[in-house]
């Protein structure tokens, strides 16, 4: 089914009436930011005008670029290496429920580490390449993604189940048919909230050491006195959550026609 | 010769017992149904079939003591548990999926089946969209296309609005005189219980037993109106004379006045 261009357009429409209330908020809030910066008198050294931000983002837009690359490597690489984990850990605890109450305490005391203390120790163990961004950006998005699995394989439709093992089906092909893509919502849900977790993490264990990546640029630019610098840094890392954030959105529509169904269930057949 | 039979067949969960004694038997193309109150145990007595529990009493198949119990049965539960996920055909394809075929052959297999299960030009739809019959009309399809040697009805029609509830029993009335099934259905519904059956087992309050099995004289087909009607009312009226006022007492017994 190709959809018309005229219902395209108005899909378009529609995203933009959608899009509309976010961007003039955004717009005055910047606004008024600008406002304050130029004529309250405070010195653009302590609080730079977002005009002046954006200006000298433009200048040092090849430093940022640069150093943007190391971060997104760290933020995808550990999303990866995090995902993997808590897709094989859900499995088995979803077909060894023990587990969990053995396992789960484990995590939930992981996400009480403040990473303050944990960033340069992880720095202090594995030196500054990769490894330690790898490794805090998975530590704070491993268990989200974990909870988001196993309580969608729960939320299966208990008659699916037996329906399915009326069928004949053993435990695996049950896993596979209807707990797997049961889990789809909590997944993505759970997705969108880690992406936004996995750059903080990469920049945190940038700032408490590394060679480079925005979380080191930042720290520089602080220690120059250069805030505008600094939030710039602040506003590629923000794009880049946004790019990941509509990227997981994306993907869940891909992933999940039957969701669009499911919203215009109301035009039912007889 | 009857295809499934029932010899005492008891089940407890700790202490509370819930089917106390069952013996029942289901001829070949007989459509042979369970009546009972809620919560007497009726969802059991179908989980005991389909393997999912077991329990104590002998059951048989074709004669032969019932072991492989997915190869008997085709089960459709009350809600129609199709799979949001995916698309009527592919819903419907799920049990000959499951028991191997691949999807293409599952698919060629079904299709000729959609016009006659009110589905044409569905197929392609997520269950989502469509309505609350045509959905248990899917459940029935995915259901009989396994082509099992016996259908098991979960009050298949208790989830829809009642009107939708009568059309659905008089399709599956119609269908059921052309293919024949051999079929069980559980219902607490009297009337749906008269109209649809060549027999029907009247459960008792928990723990269950066979209060009274009942044959069902009524020609076939079983349309509205004429005298078939008038004889079913009358049989409606033994039944649940059967179930609200068992034995000689007049007062209603115990279990029934606290739902």
């Amino acid at each position: 089914m190709v959809p018309s261009s005229s219902s395209r357009s108005r899909q378009l429409a529609g995203l933009f009436a959608k899009a509309a209330p976010a961007v003039i908020s955004v717009g005055l809030l910047l606004l008024a930011w600008e406002l304050c910066a130029r004529y309250s008198g405070i010195k653009p050294t302590i609080l730079p005008a977002p005009s002046r931000i954006f200006a000298q983002a433009m200048l040092n837009r090849e430093a940022l670029v640069d150093n943007a690359i190391p971060t997104i490597r760290a933020t995808l690489f550990g999303f990866a290496c995090s995902l993997s984990a808590a897709f094989a850990l859900s499995m088995l605890v979803d077909f060894f429920p023990p587990l969990r109450r053995a396992l789960f305490p484990v995590f939930v005391i992981s996400q009480t580490l403040p990473l303050v203390a944990i960033a340069p120790l992880v720095v202090l163990w594995f030196g500054f390449g990769l490894m330690p961004k790898v490794l805090l950006v998975a530590l704070v998005t491993f268990f989200p993604m974990l909870v988001a699995l196993v309580q969608g394989y729960e939320a299966t439709e208990a008659e699916i189940g037996q329906v399915l093992r009326a069928m004949g089906a053993g435990r695996w092909r049950v896993f596979v048919l209807a707990r797997l893509p049961s889990a789809l919502p909590y997944f993505f849900a759970g997705l969108r909230i880690s992406i936004t977790y996995a750059v903080v993490g990469a920049i945190f264990a940038e700032y408490a050491g590394a060679a480079k990546g925005l979380g080191i640029y930042m720290l520089n630019a602080k220690n120059n006195f250069r805030p505008d610098l600094v939030l710039a840094a602040v506003g590629v890392s923000a794009a880049l959550t946004l790019v990941l954030f509509g990227l997981a959105v994306l993907l869940q529509h891909l992933a999940m026609p039957w969701e669009q169904a499911d919203r215009q269930g109301q035009g039912k057949g007889p | 010769m009857s295809r499934l039979e029932l010899r005492h067949v008891c089940k407890a969960f700790g202490g509370l017992e819930v089917l106390a004694d069952i013996s029942l038997r289901v001829g070949a193309g007989e459509f042979v149904s369970i009546l009972g109150p809620s919560g007497a145990g009726k969802s059991t007595l179908f989980r005991l079939l389909t393997g999912a529990q077991h329990g104590d009493g002998e059951m048989f198949f074709d004669g032969t003591p019932l072991d492989n119990h997915g190869r008997h049965f085709a089960f459709m539960p009350q809600r129609d548990a199709l799979m949001p996920w995916r698309r009527i055909l592919d819903n419907v394809t799920l049990g000959l999926e499951v028991q191997g075929f691949r999807r293409k052959a599952a698919r060629a297999r079904v299709a000729p089946l959609f016009a006659e299960f009110g589905l044409a030009g569905f197929e392609r739809h997520f269950p989502a969209q469509l309505s609350g019959g045509m959905r248990q009309r899917a459940a029935l399809l995915r259901t009989v296309v396994q082509e099992r040697d016996m259908l098991l009805l979960d009050e298949p029609f208790g989830a829809l609005d009642g009107l939708t509830r009568t059309a659905m029993q008089r399709w599956l009335e119609q269908m059921w005189r052309h293919h024949r099934w051999t079929a069980l259905l559980i219902t607490h519904d009297v009337r749906e219980a008269v109209f649809l059956s060549d027999r029907i087992y009247v459960l008792s309050a928990r723990p269950a037993r066979i209060a009274r099995e009942i044959k069902v004289p009524l020609p076939r087909p079983r349309g509205p109106g004429g005298d078939a009607a008038r004889q079913a009312s009358a049989l409606e009226a033994e039944i649940l004379d059967i179930i609200l006022n068992p034995g000689l007492s007049p007062q209603p017994p115990e279990g029934y006045d606290h739902d």
